[in-house]
């Protein structure tokens, strides 16, 4: 294979961004991959308008002009296999062989299926955050976010920034829940102060808890929304709908790789040793893969996967900070865990694949994943199941499978390109 | 950031947006849903970050592009499902 | 212990089609298949119904069971497109056999005609250029197998046929024994596809990979289910492995490719280099796809008999067992006339068609 680097790293967040930083330094030829134009994920996605966080300001531009890290945006994975990568970015693809690979392709977000939830004007939450920073007009929108988690606010908080009406925000978990989290908080100065900074960001926009969208309504676009609270039942007019219930790891290429994964719940993250390795030798997983754990535990699995796929030893301080974050991460997803009932929001006329348009009722009569697709093709979508899959694996149904390529959808000529050595080539 | 002005083609209306937005966001700033469902239901960007393909239209050509993913570019020709 | 006038072993498109006639015929029907209906081969079947004119005895089945496909072009869940079959010719010397083929098609009832150049590309504009013609058989159409594997199943269960949920765990004398030590007497059918060695080890059996590639929507691109025409030398072809141009236009508007032929793999796992192969000979007839975007790829095992015709008889050395197995590609055009032939045998009633090149005794043991 004549492209050839030493650590090839998929994901340019916070932990691939991490991971290339402390493998460039060791002098390792790196390459990292992002199928976004900008570095930064999703918790550093470049504002269109206000530019990367703070944080991430200085950082971004030192790793990606690091002589030993060839950054290659705009990339998509398309098939993974031992030792190489078929990739394709806008105009062409190609094979690229590696000796170490750091996955640090992250989460996204847990989408739950409600009466309404396909009506135009209904994101998720962190789609919101997304959205905004991309461009979207928000100037003057009559926005309500709801769901669970600490992303909630984040995502309020920059829809304010750019100027959207924020009506409220509606958090499922409990009063008692969020108050318990937030006598922990002082262990965690950082996040307390983070916290605090954004109750006064906030300050004006009503936060309920114990509270849940039942419904979205409206006629080819979003009018109004049903919500259920300690109170009884109010309707919202409003012009969109956030709603975001947590995030599940992006594991489908660590699974097409033959990475072992391990169960928190509903959904699968990858399984690593301390020295953030799978059970495939030369793999590394890093950050939300591995479970749910944020921004700070991201960069520091990060650093840590990066040293470790370079051949060094891994600092003792990033040991002792990994424990740290990850105590907070395990905290958060026991406050935020969801009440039993938003399981149960969809009704038998919901669709749960938007991709195919397959209702609920449509998969009640399959005993098993498999028939349910072939008979209502739920599933067999552009999504590949992402969406529909993560879903119904939380409301209790069919475990997913093990994915296929394409990894995502990719160009047939893609599909069609040779394996670029010759003697790995085919046998006429 | 972004002073500099682009100019694109939706549906065959000109419309001048800020360099460096995703044609999603463009498309949004008409108003516009972008895409009927199987089912014929209008649909829009839901997941803001590639995963779920609710956003794609005709860019330059090509059907089925995620708009959400894709930046706006000088003499760029959209069109949604109508 | 369950007595059945028939226990059918296998529910795909073969099995299905069974119990359906079968149960038409007024035998009580018991299916036994523990996985998805029509889940197996069936599953990665193109569902083209196409007559394939090189074979006079596979010409002769695909003939019967097309005509008796014209029952279910309404139904549903079958899906039933009339896109037409066009052949291409890529050169001088394959557009001059096409008056020999159109010659034993018309003996089969099959109407078709030869298309020159001008006229190939009026009637496909995506395709290469440089092709030499083609042949267009206009009547042929594509179904949803999976869809038509249930279509058939729900017919017979409305009869009064059950469904078992169960493996075969052996054959016994007075039927079959399931894998909850359940026994089911009665006439048996093996219908169960490559599995049929785990019965009836006697009659050979080979599993033939093949890959699929769908891709997202985009109508408009192709109008016939398009095939070179060399397609039959890899079909009937022995060669460890091979690719043929093969495209379906879904009436979903997605393209459905394949087709691959792959000897001495058993695992159902994407194999990359063979979708390259196959992509690459889909992309020299239809540049223009290169650009669309593919959502999966899958694989499934045709399984193929001795001599590449099926099993539709009498099993040998067995006097209440038949079989209906090992139609290599064409599963589910013949799965109709299948049923018939083997059931009329099995109730001694005068078949269509000449049951002999089928019977499963033709194998030396």
């Amino acid at each position: 294979m004549s492209e050839r680097y030493d650590i090839v790293i998929v994901g340019a967040g916070p932990a691939g961004l991490a991971a290339a930083q402390a493998a460039a330094r060791h002098g390792a030829c790196v390459a990292l991959i992002d199928a976004q134009a900008e570095a930064g994920g999703q918790v550093w996605r470049k504002d269109v308008f206000h530019g990367w966080p703070r944080r991430a300001r200085q950082c971004i531009p030192q790793v990606l002009q690091h002589a030993g890290v060839s950054w290659l945006p705009r990339t998509q994975v398309v098939q993974a296999g031992a030792g190489e990568l078929l990739i394709q970015d806008d105009k062409q693809a190609r094979y690229i062989g590696y000796d170490k690979l750091i996955l640090a392709n992250g989460a996204r977000e847990l989408l739950l299926p409600f009466p309404g939830w396909t009506l135009p004007g209904v994101t998720g939450a962190g789609a919101l955050q997304a959205l905004a920073k991309q461009g979207w007009p928000l100037q003057g929108r009559r926005i309500v976010i709801a769901g669970s988690g600490p992303l909630l606010l984040a995502a309020a908080a920059t829809a304010k920034k750019h100027g959207a009406k924020v009506l409220g925000i509606y958090e499922q978990a409990s009063a008692a829940a969020i108050q318990r989290f937030a006598r922990k908080l002082w262990r965690w100065p950082g996040k307390a102060w983070q916290a605090a900074s954004l109750r006064t960001q906030l300050a004006g926009i009503p936060y309920r808890y114990g509270s849940v969208v039942l419904q979205a309504s409206g006629t080819d676009v979003l009018q109004a929304i049903d919500i259920d609270g300690p109170h009884g039942r109010e309707q919202l007019e409003c012009d969109h709908l956030a709603v975001g219930y947590g995030l599940v790891p992006n594991i489908e290429l660590a699974q097409m790789l033959g990475c072992r994964l391990k169960y928190e719940g509903a959904h699968a993250c990858v399984e690593v040793d301390a020295t953030q390795r799978t059970s495939i030798a030369n793999v590394y997983a890093t950050g939300e893969l591995c479970g749910i754990g944020g921004r700070d535990t991201a960069w520091i699995e990060g650093s840590m996967a990066g040293h470790a796929a370079a051949g060094a030893d891994i600092p003792h301080a990033l040991l002792q900070q990994q424990r740290h974050a990850r105590h907070f991460a395990t905290a958060l997803q026991q406050t935020f865990a969801l009440a039993p009932r938003i399981r149960t929001l969809a009704q038998a006329e919901t669709l749960i694949c938007r991709c195919e348009d397959v209702p609920l009722q449509a998969l009640h009569d399959h005993a098993d994943a498999r028939s349910a697709k072939l008979a209502t093709r739920c599933g067999m979508g552009a999504c590949q199941g992402r969406i529909c899959g993560s879903a119904l694996a939380e409301l209790g149904h069919y475990p997913r499978s093990a994915p296929r390529p394409p990894l995502f959808p990719a160009r047939l000529a893609t599909l069609g390109t040779p394996l670029s050595d010759p003697q790995q080539g085919l046998s006429p | 950031m972004s002073d500099v002005r682009v100019r694109i083609h939706v549906n065959g209306h000109l419309l001048e947006v800020p360099a460096g937005i995703s044609v999603a966001a463009a498309v949004a700033r008409l108003q516009l849903p972008c895409r009927r469902s199987v089912g014929g239901q209008w649909r829009a960007p839901f997941c803001g970050m590639g995963v779920c393909f609710e956003c794609r239209m005709r860019i330059d050509g090509q059907a089925q592009q995620r708009a959400c993913m894709t930046q706006v570019r000088n003499g760029m020709q959209v069109s949604t499902d109508e | 212990m369950k007595h059945y006038d028939l226990i059918i072993v296998g529910a795909g498109i073969i099995g299905t089609a069974c119990a359906d006639y079968a149960s038409e015929a007024g035998l009580k029907v018991a299916v036994v298949e523990p996985g998805p209906i029509g889940g197996g081969a069936t599953a990665a079947a193109m569902g083209h119904l196409v007559a394939m004119d090189e074979d006079p005895a596979e010409l002769a089945l695909a003939h019967y069971s097309l005509n008796l496909w014209e029952a279910f072009t309404a139904v549903a869940q079958i899906e039933y497109s009339r896109c037409g079959t066009l052949w291409v010719a890529s050169n001088e010397g394959e557009y001059a056999r096409i008056p020999e083929k159109l010659a034993r098609l018309a003996t089969a009832g099959v109407q078709a005609e030869r298309i020159d150049q001008r006229q190939l590309y009026q009637l496909e504009p995506s395709l290469a250029p440089g092709l030499a013609g083609g042949m267009l058989v206009p009547r042929e159409a594509v179904v949803y197998p999976p869809g038509a594997a249930r279509h058939f199943l729900e017919r017979a269960l409305a009869r009064g046929a059950v469904l078992c949920r169960n493996h075969v765990a052996a054959l016994i004398p007075s039927g079959v024994q399931l894998d909850d030590q359940t026994i089911l007497a009665g006439k048996v059918l093996l219908a169960s596809g490559g599995a049929l060695p785990q019965l009836l080890p006697q009659l050979p059996m080979r599993k033939r990979k093949g890959h699929l590639v769908i891709t997202d929507r985009y109508p408009g691109k192709v109008h016939h289910q398009l095939l070179e025409l060399g397609y039959a030398d890899s079909a009937h072809g022995d060669a460890q492995s091979s690719v043929a141009f093969n495209v379906q236009p879904r009436p979903t508007g997605q393209i459905l490719i394949g087709s691959s032929r792959e000897y001495g793999t058993e695992t159902a796992d994407v194999s990359m280099p063979m979708v390259q192969r196959m992509l690459e000979r889909t992309l020299r007839f239809l540049p223009g796809l290169g650009q669309l975007d593919a959502l999966r790829i899958w694989t499934g095992f045709r399984p193929v008999s001795a001599d590449g015709l099926p099993y539709l008889g009498r099993a040998p050395g067995h006097t209440d067992v038949w079989v209906a197995a090992g139609h290599e590609g064409l599963g589910i055009t013949t799965s109709l006339g299948s049923a018939r032939l083997v059931i009329d045998q099995l109730l001694e009633r005068p078949t269509a068609i000449d049951p002999r090149p089928y019977d499963p005794a033709r194998v030396a043991a």
